[in-house]
Order: C-alpha cells, then structure tokens, then sequence
C-alpha cells in the first residue's frame, strides 16, 4: 500500500486541497508584498522619528543614486543563485572591472569607452575560468569562485599598487552619477533597466525559466532534455559579466577605483539577493525582490545613521538581514509543504 | 532464566502480526533460527519480509501477542530502536555502509573508534586486531587500502565481518556467545561469479557460532547456502523447513502460491509491420549484456524481473541518462546510436522516458503543475520576444483537464498533489510531445487504487492511438493487465519472451525466479 497518496475518491480530495487554496489568496499577496510594507512602515518611523532630516527629496534621490551599483550587483547574483551557484567572485569582478577603467583612462590615458570596454570583457573572461572551473571540471561553485575572487583581487591589487586610483573621466561621471531629471541620475536609470531586463529574461524567456529548472533540480532538467552544463556555464558568464558592469557603475559614481571597494559589496549583494527571494515572486530569486530589498535595507541603514548611529549599523544590519532572509524562506517553505522536508531533502 | 543449552534456538519467533492501515502485512508468522545454521527467507516484494525484519530491528512494533525468545530468552516486545545490538543480533543491509574513501581498518572498527571519545586510537592494536578478523574469515585484502579500492563483493564480506566483530564485543560484554547475523539482500548487487566468495564468508560466520538469517531474492543462493528456509507469501508462512526437502520448482509454487499459471481467457497479440517497428539491437551497459526487442506501435510491451536482473536498466540507457557501452535503436526509417545518445537527442527522436522515481528524476515539487507541464513545450509559446505565459497556463490547464488530474488547478505546487496526480502530470507531460515511444518506469510506484486505473487508461489511449509503449515494472499484475507481450530479464539478458495467453501475473513471476516449467503455449 501507499502511504502518500489518499485512497479516498476524487471529490473529497478535490475539496480537500481547493479549500486552503482559497483561504491563502490573501495570505498570498500579504506574502508578495511584505517586504514592500516593511519598507513603507521604516519610512514612515524615521520619518515620525526624524522629521527635519529624514524627509528631504534630497535624501531619497541621493539613496537612489548611491545604490545602483548595488542593485546590479545583486542582480548578478540572481542570475547565478537562479541556477543554483554561488558566485562569491562577483564583488571581487566589481573591483577589478573599476580598477581597469582607472588604470586604463586616469593613468594610461586610454579613451574612457574603450576602458569600459576592457572592463566588461575581463568580467567575461573571469565567468568563462568560473565556467570551466564549475561546470567543466566539476568544482563546488562555492570553492572554485572563492579561489577564482581571491586570483581576481589580487590582480586588481597587483595592478593599482594597491592604491586608489582617482581621476577618471569625467564623461563616465556624467553619464552615471550627476543628477539629470528631478535629482535622478542616469546610474539609477541603468539599474533599473537592468532589473527590468533581467525580470525579462527570468519571466518571459524559455531561457530564463529552463534555468529555473537547472537551479531546482539539475537531474530533472538533463532528463527532460535541457543543455544543464551550457545553461549553467552562460549563467556564471552572465553573472561575471553583470558584475562587471557594477563595477563601470562604480567607477562613474566615485570618479575613482579602491582596489578594496568591492569587498563591502559582497555581503549586502547576497542579502538584498535572499531578501528579494522572500518577496514578489516568493520563493524565486527574482529581479523586483531584489530591487525592493536593496532600497529597503538602504533605507534603513540611512535612517538609522541619521538618528546618529554608528558606522558598525551596517555590518549587523547587512548580515542580520541575510540570515533573516533565509531563515524566513525557509520557515514558510516548511509551513507550506505539509510535513517538514528538511530531513527528506538531506538524503 | 531458563537453561540455555546448545539445542536451544537462538531466535524464536511466535505470532508476529502487523497491520499498516487496512492491510495486515504479517499476519501470525513464526520464525526459528538454530544456532550454527543459514537460515533462509524467501518471498516476493510485499510478502512481509522486510516488515518481520523491521520488526526484529526495532522499527515497527507488532502486533500484541508476539513473542520472541532470543538464545532461550523471552524478550519484551516491541523492542527499541537498537535494541537488537545487546541482544546479540547484527544487521548487514544491502547498502553496505561503508564510507569508500576510507581504509579498511577504519570502517571495520568505526564503531569502537566512535564509543572512544577522547583516549587516544593505538592504531598499531587496531591493524593487528582487523588483520586478524580478516584472516580469520578469509579476506584477502590489507587493512590500510581504502575501502573504494576493495572490489564489489568484497565490500558486503567487509560490512559482514564488521557485524559479527561488534556483536562479540557485545556478547562478550553480557557473557554470552552465540549471536544471530541477519543479511537483508546482501548479493543483489553482485555479479553471480563472486557471490561464492561472499558465502564462504558466511559459512564461516556460521563456523563462529552464529545463527544466520539470509534473506534473498534469488533461489540459487538459497539452495546453495542455507539449511533451512522459510516461505512468505501474502504476510503468512507459506511453508517451511530443510533446505534439501525443497526442489527450486517447490519454493517457486510456495512463493506465488499458484501450481500452474492458469491462461487468460483472450490473446492480445498487435499487428506488427516491420517499417513501423522500433528496435533495439545489441544494448549493452552495466548489469546488461546484449539485449535486442522490438516494440509495434500500438504495442504496450512489457519488461519485468527480479531486482539487480538489468531490466530497470533499460529506460534510463535508452535516452542516455545511464551510459550503454553499445546498442542501436531504429525508430521507424532512421538509427540512433545508443552508446552516444543524450536525452535531448532521444527526446528530440521522439522517445520520451517517465522515470519512477518522480521528484527526483521527473518533475520539480516545489514548482507549479503549469511549469512542470510546460517545460518541453517552452518554444511553442514564445513569440515575439514574449513567453506567452497565459496561453501556456490555460495549454496546462487543458492537459491537466484531459487527463483528468485533481484538483484541475495548474497553479498550485506539483508537490501538493497527491502521488497519483502527480504521476498523470508527468505522463501529461511527455504526452502532449507525442512521442513516439514512450518509456515507463514504475508507472504506478505510490500511486492510490483509483488512480491506478486513470493511469493505465491513459496509457492504452496513447497506444490505440498508435504510439508504443515500453512498460518497465517489477509489479506483475500491472503488466498482465497493461501488456500484451512481456520480456523476462535474468542476469542482465531477456530469457524469456511472454505473449497473448502466457502474460498472467502468476506465469511472470515464475519466469522471473526462473523455474523450468513446461511452456503452457
């Protein structure tokens, strides 16, 4: 006999499962949206908290603005957590691509759009080594990028001097960080284009959903016919190349490159990225998710140094958040599944 | 305490019942084990084997009124999980539980090195310890090479030799000698030509003093180990006593519990045209030596054995998701090479394979009946730079409603779905490619009665529509009433063809524990 399936006939079961289907709908969109409360109801305490300060146009664009290289970012690790690899080389990629362009145009005198250039292509090549390390010979993504973000720092490091690098063009300044239109820059723009397009991919492209079944289960995926390997090797090229595009975003807000700069991404990156899977489309790595949690976690951390905290808030707000992140998708996986799957999923 | 003398049975087993929901898997089963002897047990899947074992490792608890006598002693039941480790019984599985990378020393006394805790290992005292046990039963190996470089039926001898070091450590504790060793299909993994290797081990167990309890699939090894032997069938005894009283035909009839495999009332033989044919020729792999058949459309054929004979092996070599040494299939005018083939090319032929293990192999649980649905049917709905998704969503629906999966809902997690459903979702899946052969695995593994039915409907409207149907299974009613022809695997080769009145549930088990009977055709 089977112990999984109801022997009962189909009427009952069908009202079985209808009936919570129902009664969830609203706990459902509260799900989606919750994030987006927590975002409003923190906007609204330091606005009651800080209402001289806080509540200034000027604030918001200048949030807006600082975090888009943040946004991409976490949008190249959508990519890659979507197929089930952490690239923990991306924000090494972030600093190295920066780098590039500050070696190149400050100190070479290189044109700015043929360093730019430069830059994009190093992320490419660092996803094709990561391909070929993860996907080729077979190392846990989590290894081979560790190793790989190392190598990749210390170039940035060898090629700086280990100095900070200022007076790139001011072009690049222009085209991603001055305010244009209502205080809004154009590195915001980018951000949000790139969200948009990676919302694209992942929703409305067979590439985009193939991947999803990559991620979710690689044995299914090969069974049902899909490339597993190509689909995995042009995720982490994908995410190299994201990440590096980052890094030219970086380059144009701070006019400069710190050989260190992308450190201080890595753990924000991976927080907005698990937040973002909590929200929107619960569940997924997704695109919005992540562009919600961004702004919410710089909301906060802005507030709070306004009521004059210190500096550290950061570090306990980013890694507080990322291990809430998962700790809550997990929680709600376990209540919706019927019995706890943990101890099933170990073996 | 009573007298324990050396006549005393080392197990004795009295009206062991249990019941799961309505079914009574073991219905009033005794069992006694001599010291010094093999004892084998024997019976089809569901025949209450494993459960009387589970039993005696202190994972079910029976019904009351059992009694058990261990060495003379009655012990209280139900026993607790691990229990049977004081008692004096050791379990080997058919999983050996060795870890492969580390030495052989290490994995014999893993146990005695966990219960350490912080007095330092005398590696020197270990090595000379498994020196001598490995001598002792006639291990050839050194106690220094890890484990994985051991081969195959060397592993089981390693796991055996294990149990019966930590069961003296614990009889010696509680004074006593005699212990009972109790193998759950400990060969079927092995090729045939090294099983011996693996009974002289056991010979020599039984030399030490133990009882040993042999549980197998295989009525070869029964004969030829065991002095004794008791018969499951239907959760009760169905006979019982010296191995050498029975003939193989003897045990066979007590196993299925028929004389002769009565004929079915109506041959459905196919018509077959060789063009429309698809053919396997000459597959070969791991656990299968050369296996040619052919499948008609319209056909459902059948393919069935005991487990570890190869026929399992079939589905996942014809698309490639297992590795074939060599082997060709002609599907209509053109040929696949099978030993290169990958499931997008298999796939893209036209083969389809609905693998039994269905969340791990088949579908994605936690994502959506639609998505699942919709995988291999992505390009039809992207147009125009867009993944129509909701004419992808109302296509499922329409596949969902067709075959008749309840709730008819393709929004909700594949995972919420009953085991049943979940199977009509998967061969919806592959159904609306049109294969042209569809491979079956365990079609109906945890799938409830009702939807037993719905599935093979399913099924056979695919073959009246001409589509051909390999039907993999070790459940024999299934095939008899699915297929008209059944292939039977033994030791990796198709031994027998079944067709039209010889395809009963009855004559397929008997082709699969292999007797020679007289053909009824």
């Amino acid at each position: 006999m089977n112990a999984s399936g109801p022997t009962s006939p189909p009427l009952p079961e069908t009202a079985a499962v209808a009936a919570p289907t129902r009664r969830s709908a609203l706990a459902q969109f509260c799900h989606r949206y919750a994030l987006l409360f927590a975002w409003a109801v923190t906007i609204a305490i330091f606005a009651a908290v800080e209402p001289e300060s806080f509540l200034q146009v000027q604030n918001f664009t200048s949030i807006f603005n600082s975090q888009a290289v943040l946004v991409v970012l976490t949008c190249s690790l959508v990519t890659t957590l979507t197929s089930s690899e952490y690239d923990l080389s991306a924000a090494s990629v972030l600093s190295l691509s920066a780098m590039l362009i500050a070696v190149l145009n400050a100190q070479l005198g290189v044109p700015v759009g043929w360093a730019i250039l430069a830059a994009l292509a190093a992320g490419i090549f660092v996803g094709t080594v990561n391909g070929l390390l993860i996907v080729v010979v077979g190392i846990e993504s989590i290894i081979a990028t560790l190793g790989v973000g190392s190598f990749v720092s210390g170039i940035t490091l060898w090629v700086s001097h280990s100095n900070l690098i200022s007076g790139i063009s001011n072009t690049l300044v222009r085209l991603v960080i001055v305010p244009q239109f209502f205080g809004i820059s154009l590195g915001f723009v980018y951000a949000l284009g790139i969200a948009t397009a990676l919302w694209y991919f992942l929703t409305y492209t067979p590439l985009g959903r193939q991947l999803l079944f990559v991620g979710r289960g690689r044995r299914v995926a090969r069974l049902s016919g899909l490339p597993v390997g190509r689909l995995r090797f042009g995720a982490l090229v994908a995410g190299s190349f994201l990440a590096a595009i980052a890094g030219v975003l970086y380059a144009g807000t701070s006019a400069s490159a710190d050989p260190n700069s992308g450190d201080s991404f890595m753990l924000p990156a991976f927080a907005a990225a698990f937040l973002g899977s909590t929200t929107i489309v619960p569940g997924r790595f997704n695109a919005w998710g992540s562009f919600a949690a961004v702004y919410f976690l710089v909301t906060g951390i802005y507030g709070l140094s306004l009521m004059g905290i210190q500096v550290f808030i950061q570090n306990l707000f980013y890694g507080g958040a990322l291990v809430i992140a998962v700790a809550l998708s997990i929680l709600v996986r376990r209540s919706e599944t019927r019995e706890p799957d943990i101890a099933k999923e170990g073996n | 305490m009573p007298e324990t003398t050396a006549a005393t049975p080392i197990l004795e087993a009295r009206h062991f019942s249990k019941r799961f929901g309505g079914t009574l898997a073991l219905d009033d089963v005794g069992l006694t084990i001599e010291a010094g002897t093999v004892h084998g047990l024997v019976g089809h899947n569901g025949s209450g084997k494993s459960t009387l074992i589970k039993i005696l490792a202190g994972y079910h608890a029976p019904e009351p009124g059992a009694e058990l006598s261990i060495d003379g002693n009655p012990v209280r039941l139900p026993l607790a999980p691990g229990r049977f480790r004081s008692l004096g019984m050791a379990f080997v599985h058919q999983d050996p539980g060795l870890v492969a990378s580390l030495s052989v020393v290490e994995n014999l006394r893993i146990g005695a090195i966990a219960q350490r805790r912080l007095s330092p290992i005398a590696w020197r005292d270990e090595i000379r310890h498994c020196e001598a046990l490995l001598r002792e039963f006639g291990l050839a190996c050194e106690p220094t090479a890890p484990v994985e470089t051991l081969r195959p039926w060397q592993r089981p001898m390693l796991a055996i030799i294990r149990a019966v070091d930590e069961t003296r450590a614990l009889l010696r504790q509680s004074g006593r000698q005699r212990g009972l060793l109790v193998l759950d299909e400990p060969t079927s993994s092995l090729a045939d030509s090294n099983v011996g290797q693996l009974f002289e081990v056991i010979r020599r167990v039984q030399t030490a003093g133990f009882g040993v309890l042999f549980v197998s699939h295989d009525l070869d090894e029964i004969l030829a180990l065991t002095e004794r032997v008791t018969v499951l069938r239907d959760g009760r005894v169905a006979g019982s006593g010296a191995t050498k009283e029975f003939t193989r035909e003897d045990l066979v009839r007590l196993i299925v519990g028929h004389d002769i495999p009565p004929a079915s009332e109506t041959p459905r033989a196919a018509p077959r045209h060789a063009e429309h044919l698809t053919e396997v020729h000459g597959l070969a792999g791991p656990g299968l030596r050369g296996v040619d058949f052919s499948v008609a459309p319209g056909e459902i054929l059948g393919v069935s054995g005991l487990i570890g004979s190869g026929f399992a092996e079939i589905g996942p070599m014809l698309i490639g998701a297992l590795p074939a040494w060599q082997g060709r299939m002609r599907l209509g005018t053109y040929t696949i090479d099978l030993s290169t083939i990958t499931p997008a090319a298999a796939i893209a032929a036209g083969v389809c394979y609905v693998p039994g293990e269905r969340l791990r192999e088949g579908c994605i649980g936690e994502l959506t009946v639609a998505e699942n649905v919709g995988l291999p049917v992505l390009g039809r709905f992207f147009r125009g730079g867009w993944l129509h998704r909701r004419a992808l969503l109302s296509h499922a629906r329409a596949q969902v409603m067709r075959f008749g999966v309840r709730p008819p809902e393709p929004t909700l997690a594949l995972e919420a779905l009953s085991g049943g459903n979940q199977q009509k979702v998967l061969l919806a899946k592959w159904l609306q490619l049109q294969p042209s052969l569809l491979v079956l695995q365990e079609p109906t593994q945890g799938v409830d009665v009702g939807a037993r039915e719905q599935i093979f409907a399913m099924i056979r409207a695919f073959a009246a529509r001409g589509g051909s149907v390999l039907c993999l299974s070790g459940d024999h009613e299934q095939l008899a009433t699915l297929c008209s022809r059944v292939l039977i695997f033994r030791r990796g080769r198709a031994v027998r063809e079944l067709a039209g009145p010889e395809v009963t549930k009855e004559r397929i088990a008997h082709e699969c524990f292999g007797t020679d009977i007289p053909s009824a055709a």
